[in-house]
């Protein structure tokens, strides 16, 4: 059941690149925001780590996973204590949280933004949002970051439009802190997967998705990456996790969440065998 | 001490550039029918402190609002409000755009008569950039630096509840009541309207415990069920997807001027339900699925 398989769509490498932003969390709040971070943070939950403790989006934490989308008239979720807004808030000042969220700016300190895009803060090109939680969340506990669609409008040149969390930029560092108080995990693209753990806390390549070259993520990306000596290939899912990301998104919503919902394997032999099967 | 009035009362006790708190949030638990009662008023230059849907929305398209305090402003589903959006992007909106955690600290702050609340939120950000009236304070205790989050000091909040009775005793009983103890406590007035009004008899344990302030923090209650529309009112109806679609659509062509003769102008709140599908239809649309 742990043989890696060879059909798997892109939604579902990335849901199994994603949960591992977890894996060494212990007993705190998993928070994925969005179909593939929420079904991430399912997955782990499920499997490596049961320690996890997750809401059911609106107001209860729940000891078992929902499924995503409608669930029928007769489910019955897994309550565990109420878990308002109010009482998030006490949980994520706490820091025992971590949130994989999606911003639509990111730049090379580890910024990110959500809250309006353009030049002018009083007169925006694009309102967007605002800032919702995302000041609160970075300065508190764990975040990683989940990007759809990797390319230079979200990783941006220079500073995001506006800065709604902190990041390792040394610059805007607040009087009694050090860059090592900030804690941003993982990131999770279409093309790769990365962290922050480049010198000086520079963005980091670790793993390829299959059929991804190199050069893709250093076009589509606005700021220089650290690029290590040997770059891996980001695992492909089991059949034991496919089975189990099935169970939790029984209507498939996953296949909508990426444009044309594209297979995991990109390479050429890949398409190839594709081809053969049909 | 019999709090009952109506909506229009109520709105006339608000005044031109008064600060007023809306409690829920989202597109979930909004005191509508308050809103629509303000849009049909001459009031002007409201600042505005919310966890922001379209009733932010439609105030600022409305020419209400002269400054708005948020950490977002959202329909859910259609995540970015149309109307707030174009207020926005007009460049003539004063904001006061702040976390969402912070904005729980400043109604604290108020409620409980301090100042400020230090925090570490906002720091490292553009939010204590963005925001002049935002200071930071040295600790006594540590050699750190904190955020001091203003108190947020409500001249009224507005809420929706499912039930209430003419004492002013609410009670919320969908999943969450969000931050809408404190905007109560952060307000010199609150005003509620409810879907349900109850006698004022005793209440069961359970149902005591869906009462989050005190009846001498409400100022004046209003029975208007269905009167969350287009927002829901969990456990009695969810928002009204079709409703916001249009309402959306709106912003792309029409205006809210269209909008609002549509639905709103010259309409009691009846007729504005009987212009949206009528009550039965209201408290028939299905919660949400998250």
């Amino acid at each position: 059941m742990t043989q890696a398989v060879t059909q798997y769509s892109l939604a579902e490498l990335m849901i199994c690149a994603a949960a591992e932003a977890f894996r060494e969390d212990g007993e705190v709040l998993a928070t994925g925001i969005g179909v593939i971070p929420r079904l991430a943070a399912s997955l782990a939950m499920k499997t490596f780590n049961p320690d996890l403790m997750m809401t059911d989006s609106e107001a209860y934490l729940l000891s078992e996973p929902n499924p995503i989308g409608n669930r029928g008239d007769d489910f019955v979720q897994a309550n565990e204590t109420w878990m308002g807004f109010s009482r998030i808030f006490d949980n994520v000042w706490s820091g025992k949280r971590h949130a994989m969220v999606g911003p639509t700016q990111i730049d090379k300190y580890g910024q990110a933004n959500i809250s309006a895009l353009g030049s002018d803060y009083h007169k925006p090109k694009v309102q967007m949002l605002g800032v919702r939680g995302f000041p609160g969340n970075s300065i508190s506990h764990g975040n990683s970051f989940f990007v759809p669609s990797h390319n230079k409008r979200v990783f941006v040149e220079g500073e995001c439009d506006m800065v709604a969390s902190i990041g390792y930029n040394p610059e805007r560092l607040p009087k009694g802190y050090s860059l090592d108080d900030i804690d941003i995990r993982l990131v999770i693209t279409d093309l790769c997967v990365m962290d922050w753990k480049g010198p000086n806390h520079s963005l980091r390549l670790m793993s390829l998705h299959p059929g991804v070259t190199l050069e893709q993520v250093k076009e589509n990306t606005g700021f220089e990456l650290s690029i290590p000596d040997t770059v891996g290939v980001t695992p492909a899912p089991t059949a034991e996790q496919l089975a189990i990301i099935a169970q939790l998104d029984p209507h498939n919503i996953r296949a909508k969440q990426l444009k044309d919902n594209p297979p995991g394997d990109r390479s050429a032999n890949a398409r190839e065998q594709a081809k053969e099967a049909v | 001490m019999n709090k009952l009035m109506t909506t229009r009362e109520m709105v006339s006790r608000l005044e031109n550039g008064m600060t007023i708190g809306i409690g829920g949030w989202g597109p979930r638990r909004k005191p509508m029918a308050l809103i629509r009662e303000i849009l049909k008023s001459d009031l002007k230059d409201l600042t505005v402190v919310a966890y922001g849907g379209a009733d932010v929305g439609m105030l600022c398209a409305a020419g209400k609002v002269k400054k708005v305090i948020f950490a977002f402003v959202s329909l859910d589903f259609i995540p970015l409000e149309p109307f707030f959006r174009q207020a926005r992007q007009s460049g003539e909106l004063e904001v006061m755009e702040i976390d969402e955690g912070m904005m729980l600290l400043g109604l604290r702050a108020a409620a409980w008569g301090c100042p400020f609340i230090p925090t570490q939120i906002g720091l490292g950000t553009d939010v204590v950039r963005v925001n002049k009236e935002l200071k930071l304070v040295d600790s006594p205790y540590d050699n750190k630096e904190w955020v001091a989050m203003p108190a947020l000091k409500l001249d009224a909040a507005l809420i929706h509840v499912d039930r209430a009775d003419s004492r002013g005793v609410c009670q919320i009983s969908g999943p969450d009541h969000y931050m809408d103890d404190w905007f109560a406590r952060a307000a010199k007035h609150t005003y509620v309207t409810c879907d349900e009004l109850t006698d004022n008899s005793s209440l069961t344990a359970t149902e005591a415990r869906n009462v989050f302030w005190e009846r001498s923090l409400t100022t004046g209650v209003a029975c208007i069920p269905g009167g969350a529309h287009p927002t829901s009112c969990a456990p009695l109806y969810g928002f009204d997807t079709a409703h916001f679609k249009e309402y959306n659509s709106f912003a792309r062509e029409g205006g809210f001027a269209a909008y609002f003769d549509k639905y709103v102008q010259g309409t009691s709140e009846s007729e504005y339900q009987q212009r949206v599908g009528g009550l039965d239809a209201i408290q028939q649309l299905a919660l949400p699925v998250y």
